[in-house]
């Protein structure tokens, strides 16, 4: 099951420049750690020591923020589009 | 009757019917803040900061105000503080339209350039230094000021909801929070059950060109436990719909109109909102301001997008 993830610039040090990843999870959770584990420093980027998405990170399923979907519990399926943007303001 | 001056005249903006976007089983309605004095949402907002620093003895003649943004804020509080003998300062990010630059020069404002690489979040970090080395300067600072979503909470909601009470869902775009705090806030009063969205401009690379994820802002002002949902709109979809409202409503809107009104057209699904739901969608501001950025140019609306993607259009 092959998910693909979008990585901003802030974070292609973990991921050798790459700006575009693939990797495996039924969940976003499962997501993470798949990738954590081939992408050193990425885990720890995304995910605080409490479980949660970091504060400064929005992740997006499909475009929508995962926060209001089910968290780093939100389900997944084949062909997902998930994208990572750090938090940014306007106005 | 006549308003005594221009910062009597915000507001009473036009909520006007989209018959030929809305989908079927859906009605939608603009918001056209566009109509505001300085032809921008942030004018309610300017109003409402300038009025809370007076009140509090933060601001008299003479004062000097200082304020990170993206230009609409600027050219509204520039609208009011010129008159008044404010002195303004604002950081604003190098990649903004051009027409921004323009205006507030217009006004007498002393424009700060901040790096285009860190968009929004880097005219913050710049205002915010050059506060915390002069006492004297007062910053509103819309991100953090409750004085932004009161003035949607007492005014651009109670607006909509005169218009239409039986509005069932509300889209906004998201920079600061104000207009989705305030306004959600007061429809979440109004009825628990009308369903509020989030339209999250997202751009390209250059404009996400952070050192590190700790310089990432969320806007102290922004209570997301009014929202029923946040969904990102790139470039391409918003300009898509920014053109599609020009040809089917004769509307000529800014680029973050069509981000909500796309971020609308996809929330008009019965598993989100049951058939026969009136959605209202705030239109921040006109096209006007972007026409420099090619936006509305001829020619391909892809490569456009491309090139808009670097601009900070919200």
């Amino acid at each position: 099951m092959a998910i693909e993830v979008r990585i901003p610039t802030v974070l292609r040090k973990h991921t050798d420049g790459e700006g575009k990843v693939s990797g495996e999870g039924s969940t976003l959770a499962e997501l993470f750690d798949d990738l954590g584990g081939r992408n050193q420093g990425l885990h720890q980027a995304l995910v605080g020591s409490d479980g949660q998405l970091h504060r400064f990170i929005n992740v997006y399923l499909n475009d929508e923020d995962v926060r209001f979907l089910g968290g780093i519990q939100t389900p997944l399926q084949d062909g997902d589009t998930v994208s990572i943007l750090p938090a940014v303001a306007g106005g | 009757m006549p308003a005594r001056d221009i910062s009597q005249a915000v507001g009473g903006t036009p909520l006007v019917g989209l018959p030929s976007m809305s989908p079927p089983g859906y009605s939608l309605y603009l918001k056209l803040e566009g109509h505001n004095p300085t032809g921008s949402v942030k004018d309610r907002v300017a109003a409402y900061l300038i009025a809370a620093a007076e009140r509090s003895g933060k601001l008299h003649q003479g004062s000097r105000v200082l304020e990170p943004t993206s230009g609409n804020t600027g050219i509204a509080l520039a609208a009011i503080c010129a008159p008044k003998g404010y002195k303004l300062t604002c950081v604003l990010p190098e990649n903004t339209s051009q027409e921004r630059r323009v205006l507030l020069s217009l006004y007498g404002v002393d424009i700060v350039s901040s790096p285009a690489g860190e968009g929004s979040n880097g005219a913050v970090r710049v205002a915010r230094e050059m506060a915390a080395d002069d006492p004297d300067l007062y910053m509103p600072f819309q991100y953090g000021n409750p004085a932004n979503p009161q003035a949607h909470y007492e005014t651009t909601a109670p607006e909509i909801l005169r218009d239409l009470p039986d509005v069932g869902a509300l889209v906004a775009g998201l920079g600061t929070g104000g207009t989705l705090t305030g306004a959600g806030r007061r429809f979440k009063e109004h009825d628990p059950q009308i369903r509020i969205f989030a339209a999250e401009p997202e751009y390209g690379d250059l404009v996400y060109g952070l050192r590190n994820i700790d310089e990432g802002f969320v806007p102290p002002v922004l209570d997301t436990s009014v929202l029923d949902g946040r969904i990102k709109v790139d470039s391409l979809k918003a300009l898509r719909a920014t053109r599609d409202l020009a040809t089917a409503e004769g509307i000529f809107a800014g680029v973050s109109t069509g981000a909500a009104l796309a971020v609308a057209l996809r929330v008009c699904d019965p598993r989100r909102l049951p058939e026969g739901t009136k959605i209202v969608v705030v239109s921040p501001d006109g096209g006007f301001k972007y026409l420099s950025t090619g936006a509305y140019a001829p020619g391909d609306v892809a490569g456009i997008a491309e090139g808009l993607s670097q601009t900070l259009w919200a």
